[in-house]
């Protein structure tokens, strides 16, 4: 007879639990997976130094990446209009970054649209992530 | 009692009263515990403004307005905004001085602003100082604006 404490019973209810979980952690991603996405979307290999290029350039516009995250982003950074200080971008000095797909793409979305005036393609997302990882103590 | 005691009595009423209501003013009314999402979302970039702060109206217009935000594209996926956008309108201001919608739905343009932070309180100097930066920088002054504290008497102004 199948009881709330069989084993078959606790069985079940894990192997419940573990099929949900990729579901409720599919934004979780590590900086190398979401560099390895971005690069296969763009169809060619990132490239680091276009990447340091990139976050650098304003673009013709008010503002650059470095703007609020500084030119060497393995140091806190200010926001150019506020002052609010933002954490380092380069993974290696804040292990949070680029560990949820979603909030990765929002602040991708929101700024490459403040400073470049519109989206960023996926390669150069790939190339500033690529550059971000190459900052290591 | 006398004349003269009575009298007294009540000026001394009327004092304690008026200091009371005059802390009162400072307050804009008992600041809810923030959403979490204002506070992740929003203070991102800037002190996370109490809701009481801006009339119903002017939090509706911000939050329709967000990929324009005083200069900086800050849209969120519309089951967020929406959240906040209920969260900071039930939560307005409803004080007779906050039904004003000011300009550009700065709190700093408010008219309630201004008189309280006007030249004699606060020199130009003192926004330009780097620990300042901007009138719209709140906790740099008051250190506890977040939670909706702004009594006078706690204001340090930096350096």
């Amino acid at each position: 007879m199948v009881t709330l404490s069989s084993g078959f019973f606790r069985l079940w209810l894990l192997a419940l639990i573990g099929s949900a979980l990729p579901s409720l952690c599919a934004q979780a991603a590590t900086p190398a997976e979401q560099l390895a996405a971005y690069s296969a979307r763009a169809g060619t290999p990132a490239q680091p130094t276009r990447g340091q290029q990139f976050f650098n350039n304003r673009h013709g516009h008010d503002w650059s990446c470095s703007s609020c995250h500084t030119v060497n982003p393995t140091v806190p950074g200010k926001h150019a209009s506020t002052g609010k200080v933002i954490g380092p971008m380069a993974p290696a000095y804040n292990p949070e970054r680029f560990t949820d797909t979603a909030k990765t793409e929002k602040w991708f979305r929101r700024n490459c649209n403040d400073v470049v005036g519109r989206e960023c393609s996926a390669g150069e997302k790939a190339d500033v992530l690529a550059w971000l990882l190459t900052l290591k103590p | 009692m006398s004349i003269s005691r009575a009298l007294a009595n009540a000026i001394g009423v009327l004092t304690l009263a008026s200091a009371i209501t005059a802390s009162w003013a400072d307050t804009p009314g008992p600041t809810p515990p923030p959403l979490p999402n204002y506070a992740q979302e929003c203070a991102a970039c800037h002190n996370a403004y109490p809701p009481g702060l801006l009339p119903a109206p002017s939090w509706r217009r911000l939050m329709t307005g967000l990929s324009r935000h005083f200069g900086v594209d800050a849209s969120l996926d519309q089951a967020t905004t929406t959240e906040i956008s209920n969260w900071l309108t039930h939560n307005a201001g409803t004080y007779r001085r906050v039904s004003e919608e000011p300009p550009q739905d700065r709190i700093t343009r408010s008219a309630w602003f201004l008189r309280k932070h006007n030249e004699r309180e606060v020199p130009l100097a003192v926004w330009k100082r780097a620990a300042v930066g901007s009138p719209a920088n709140c906790i740099a002054c008051h250190a506890q604006a977040e939670k909706g504290h702004f009594n006078e008497h706690d204001v340090r102004i930096p350096k």
